[in-house]
């Protein structure tokens, strides 16, 4: 097998297992935080319960994440060794920023959230869950800032075949940034949300009426009801952005090969890359260049303006029709929800179901957004100045596969562990005075301090 | 000494940031890894749930300074990275693989169904165990400049084990302090055992690297450099001996003095790691590249020194926070 393809699959499944986790924890650090003001403010346990179960959760979802993010920290150099040679000189400070500004803070801080509650006065507490939610969102700010860059490159020029950064500010503020920082935020805050009140739901229906629960349940509900519609519309801003930057990406988004006006909303086809166009195409006349132009008769550029230039068809293609579809079922579960627990009521039995049914959409929404937008940037690793291929390094394939073949079995061993222990969670989370951390208290002979 | 290009103190200054990381990464995650490898010689459940409590505040910021060590080689010394990298392919997926089995284990064994826990002991200890024996393979295939076949490869396994046993001596002697009664004797014993072998070790590897390079050799038997530089080999031999006399004295009536076996192993990896420093300056791709040549551009250091010296006597504060809160004989950890 190709090496270069090897080495993206790698990648690509490792960024894949790492996206989970972050997505998670960025959100759900802020929804920490909402937990212990609200205890902090009302003195209700039933908050201090909510905080006590998902802290853990975010310890654990924390702890994949690091392991993961530490694993593509190194497959920069051992996949893509082109890639900090041509570009290092603006990657490179972009991701140590991340790491001095935000990995130490979120890592260190981590400690006393956790497990600091009797050690430290309660403000000192609260600090800690603010600068961890901090650090998390920091963490994400940097690497955003650098994807953006790769997408739509400023402040530098090339000298001698080697990228140097000319005005920082212009390398942060890339046009692209600002768009794709606001939807990942909110995936995260949607992804958090749903699984929430998907967790909290499933523990409502094994009749679970443990205080927290509904407090919690209700918390996820209200946010991903408020804020799909706001991610509905970072959305079309985002794609408005990429029409103009990377037009090729958004005609392989919409399956459009010939430049037109008024172009179709094609609702679903099958894209045909050999033959360059689509089967079984089913279309609403107009409305794709009324949605990324504003006008009825808006000219969208095809596919074959950009022959040799473009993404492969079909997985950004379908990709984008998952993400858009999942965001549709948030949008109405989450407002049934919203509508059906107005007021202090009661979940009911079939919202529980489908708030259960939709405890991972995030998940699904999250990578199929990336990977429109990743897949969607080929052939180029950075857009104008490196080819995906030309960043690649000189390990054989054989090699490759092997470490492919390893990792690829630990991330399915742990992603089956993380959802079981998650359900494990869930199911004893309404026992009260367990301890977790350490398995079962069992006295042991020690001599007195 | 040879004239140093102009320009020269950039990628001198992250030369030393990035040996700082990787020497703090050593000696901090060191003491988690070798926590690790030795969590299955006891069978006491509540003594394992110790031993975690112990590091369990620590390791996540610990291994936090691998990641600016290789941030660092991958922003300060792009080529060298690359060079690097691709050369300790196999070593660096094992040690990434087995980083994420001992990271995960933290949590898993905590949370998971009680049956599974001796399951997720197991992946932390293995875990621990490949972690430390990856680094030492990619640390003896690094001192013989990444040179190929049977010789090379025997030494680097050699490598490989040396370390795991330096970790565990470091685990061992954090264990001495941050434990105490039944325990503690128990990790006395071991630091013994993992004393000698680290001894060992670490005599081989000091012979074995001025073999392997003749300019290595000139550099540490010229006269009269090598007046300057016994002082290294004798301090080690030093704190060896006293480790060897000390440990025997645990348990030992009060607590002072726990921490004293910690500080002796710090510093012995801080001397060790000198050693091997000064053994491949200015070289940091051995033989082949030097931190001049590999280093970026210096607008783009500039920018990282800038932020990495406001930043970095933060971190100092805040880790100092963190040490003081969970200072002293290990608890109970709690999240309530």
């Amino acid at each position: 097998m190709d090496p270069v393809l090897l080495a993206r699959i790698q990648f690509a499944a490792n960024i894949s297992f790492h996206i989970l986790f972050p997505t998670i924890t960025i959100a759900l650090g802020w929804l920490l935080l909402f937990f212990k003001l609200r205890f902090n403010a009302t003195r209700d346990e039933a908050w201090m319960e909510a905080y006590r179960f998902w802290v853990k959760v975010f310890a654990l979802s924390f702890a994949l994440g690091v392991v993961s993010g530490l694993t593509m920290s190194f497959q920069f150099g051992t996949n893509w060794p082109g890639f900090m040679e041509r570009v290092g000189n603006i990657a490179g400070p972009l991701l140590a920023y991340e790491v001095v500004t935000a990995f130490f803070l979120e890592a260190s801080f981590l400690a006393i959230m956790l497990f600091g509650y009797r050690r430290v006065p309660d403000w000192l507490h609260t600090l800690a869950t603010v600068l961890v939610a901090v650090g998390t969102s920091l963490s994400a700010f940097w690497i955003l800032v650098l994807n953006s860059w790769m997408h739509t490159p400023a402040g530098y020029e090339i000298r001698d075949g080697v990228a140097h950064a000319t005005d920082w500010f212009a390398i942060v503020f890339n046009p692209s940034m600002p768009y794709r920082l606001a939807h990942m935020l909110l995936a995260s805050g949607l992804t958090a949300a749903f699984l929430i009140a998907g967790l909290s739901a499933w523990r409502w229906l094994r009749g679970d009426r443990a205080p927290g629960v509904l407090k919690a349940l209700r918390t996820g509900v209200v946010l991903g009801a408020v804020l799909i519609p706001a991610q509905i519309l970072a959305g079309d801003l985002h794609g408005l952005n990429t029409l103009k930057h990377q037009p090729q990406k958004v005609a392989a988004m919409e399956g459009v090969w010939e430049t037109e006006r008024g172009a179709a909303l094609r609702l679903f086809a099958i894209p045909d890359e050999a033959n360059r166009t689509n089967r079984f195409e089913i279309a609403i006349p107009n409305m794709a260049s009324l949605i990324l132009t504003h006008e009825w008769e808006g000219e969208v550029r095809g596919l074959n303006e950009f022959i040799g230039e473009h993404p492969p068809v079909a997985p950004v293609f379908y990709a984008f029709r998952v993400m858009v579809g999942v965001g549709v079922l948030m949008l109405l579960v989450g407002w049934w929800g919203a509508l059906a627990l107005r007021r202090g009521r009661a979940p009911g039995r079939w919202l529980a179901r489908a708030l259960v049914a939709m405890t991972f959409s995030g998940w699904v929404a999250t990578l199929a957004g990336w990977y429109v937008t990743e897949i969607g940037r080929q052939p180029w690793l950075v857009t104008g100045i490196l080819r995906t291929g030309e960043a690649a390094g000189p390990v054989p394939a054989a090699t490759i596969g092997v470490s492919l073949a390893l990792y690829l079995a630990i991330y399915a061993v742990l992603l089956a562990a993380y959802i079981g222990t998650l359900y494990h969670l869930a199911a004893r989370g309404g026992r009260a005075g367990e301890e977790v951390r350490t398995g079962p208290f069992r006295p042991q002979p020690q001599p007195a301090e | 000494m040879e004239t140093l290009p102009p320009g020269a103190w950039l990628p001198i200054a992250f030369a030393l940031l990035m040996a700082l990381s990787m020497l703090l990464y050593a000696m901090l995650d060191g003491f988690d890894l070798g926590v690790g490898v030795l969590l299955r010689r006891t069978p006491e459940e509540a003594e394992r749930d110790r031993m975690i409590a112990s590091i369990g505040p620590f390791w996540d910021a610990n291994e936090t300074w691998l990641v600016l060590g290789v941030g660092l080689l991958l922003v300060a010394f792009p080529a060298a990275h690359g060079m690097i990298l691709t050369a300790l392919y196999l070593p660096v997926a094992l040690m990434l693989a087995a980083l994420i089995l001992r990271g995960v284990a933290f949590e898993f064994r905590a949370k998971a169904p009680e049956g599974q826990k001796p399951r997720w002991d197991m992946a932390f200890q293995a875990g621990s165990v490949l972690a430390a024996f990856s680094q030492g393979w990619m640390l003896g295939s690094y001192i013989l400049g990444f040179a190929e076949g049977w010789g090379a490869l025997v030494f680097s396994v050699l490598v490989g084990l040396i370390v795991v046993a330096g970790y565990t001596l470091i685990g061992a002697c954090w264990l001495v302090w941050r434990t105490e009664g039944a325990l503690q004797a128990r990790a006395a014993a071991w630091a013994r055992g993992a004393l000698y072998a680290t001894w060992g070790g670490v005599l081989v590897i000091s012979a074995a690297t001025p073999l392997a390079s003749p300019r290595i050799f000139e550099r540490w038997f010229d006269f009269p450099e090598v007046l300057g530089l016994a002082p290294i080999p004798l301090a080690t031999g030093a704190l060896f001996l006293l480790l060897h006399i000390f440990l025997r004295r645990f348990p030992r009536a009060d607590h002072a003095l726990d921490w004293v076996p910690f500080a002796a192993t710090c510093a012995i990896f801080a001397l060790c790691f000198q050693g091997l420093a000064y053994s491949f300056w200015p070289y940091i791709v051995p033989e082949r590249l030097t931190i001049f040549e590999a280093a970026a551009a210096p607008e783009s250091l500039l920018i990282i020194l800038v932020g990495a010296g406001l930043v970095l006597p933060v971190i100092g504060l805040y880790t100092a926070v963190i040490w003081r809160v969970f200072g002293g004989k290990a608890r109970e950890l709690k999240y309530d």
